[in-house]
């Protein structure tokens, strides 16, 4: 329906939202769950990355560490320390499932920045799939660990009597809301920002404005980087914050 | 004539979401100011808390967000 506003006459030349077009790799039949899309293909590329910088790089273990395993102990050794002052020492057990995370998460949004690639966690599916994810293991564990003890989350024994049904009733809703918001973060920041470019590479096309929406793009782009890298930090440490609370249901 | 009014609703929504945007941009902005105004009065303290700053950006920016979702809703997928 938007279709008029955006066609010969509207001004810009593509649509802003094209480039998160999932297509199949091999011909152009229908998606199956099984066909091999540019999603596919992104994801293999950042496994690939990550193997080689966890595997590949830290192969050698030297005691003075090359220059890729150095970055890989120090991102090794950010997440551990994240993990752990968030979620106290028990909480270290479940460090490799929020590295992988966090890793899986950096790799795509970064190579996602590669002009012409393609993002997986632009996709409201992909990141959904995280944020679930996270949440379901978040609350077996808090009622695996604690049992029903689990359900004191809601309910404040601190709070005077009269309120405590009325900050259950919104502590419920707000925790039903968390994976939610958890995904559509992540997606949303990735997608927004991409759109931004894009909208600004529509209007390089108009000779007058060319150099400032040129000089706008570069500046975005910046942004961009750094976005990349604080989503998936913001989304690891509220993924801890969450098995925190599934750790330590009373406080 | 119909769908011309539809699609003017469609994109006065789309204008109205945008607000939520600004606004979320007020809350960003309250929180990294106000992280500024503390960690300038106690340096000391503010290298521990650069986590809960992200953790408070990050509320404040994903309800802009979800305004931005509206918009974007409104003027590609309705």
């Amino acid at each position: 329906m938007a279709e008029e506003a955006h066609g010969e006459g509207g001004g810009l030349v593509f649509h802003p939202l094209d480039q998160f077009k999932i297509s199949p790799l091999f011909g152009d039949g229908p998606i199956a769950w099984y066909t091999p899309t540019n999603v596919t293909l992104w994801m293999g590329i950042a496994l690939l990355c990550i193997i080689a910088l966890f595997v590949l790089g830290t192969r050698a273990r030297d005691i003075i560490p090359s220059r890729v395993q150095s970055v890989a102990e120090l991102m090794y050794g950010f997440i551990y320390k994240m993990v752990e002052d968030v979620t106290g020492h028990e909480g270290a057990k479940y460090f490799p499932y929020i590295f992988t995370l966090f890793v899986f998460i950096l790799f795509t949004n970064y190579l996602g920045l590669i002009p012409m690639s393609f993002t997986p966690t632009s996709h409201i599916a992909v990141t959904a799939v995280l944020g679930f994810g996270v949440f379901i293991a978040v609350t077996l564990l808090g009622f695996y660990k604690h049992g029903t003890h689990f359900l004191g989350l809601f309910w404040m024994t601190d709070a005077p009597l009269i309120l405590r049904p009325v900050i259950a009733l919104i502590e419920v809703i707000s925790y039903f809301v968390r994976p939610v918001s958890h995904s559509i973060r992540l997606a949303g920041n990735i997608m927004a920002g991409h759109a931004v470019i894009k909208v600004f590479a529509g209007f390089a096309a108009i000779a007058a404005i060319s150099p400032v929406s040129i000089a706008a793009i570069v500046a975005i782009y910046g942004l961009e980087v750094l976005v990349a890298g604080i989503q998936a930090y913001v989304f690891t440490i509220l993924t801890c914050v969450y098995l925190k609370d599934a750790l330590h249901p009373g406080h | 004539m119909e769908g011309d009014i539809a699609n003017m609703g469609q994109f006065i929504g789309a204008g109205l979401a945008a607000i939520g945007s600004g606004a979320a941009a007020i809350g960003v902005g309250h929180v990294a100011g106000n992280f500024l105004a503390g960690a300038l009065r106690n340096p000391s303290a503010a290298g521990s808390q650069t986590a809960t700053l992200f953790i408070g950006l990050a509320f404040a920016e994903a309800l802009g967000i979800f305004s931005f979702l509206v918009a974007l809703l409104l003027m590609f997928a309705v």
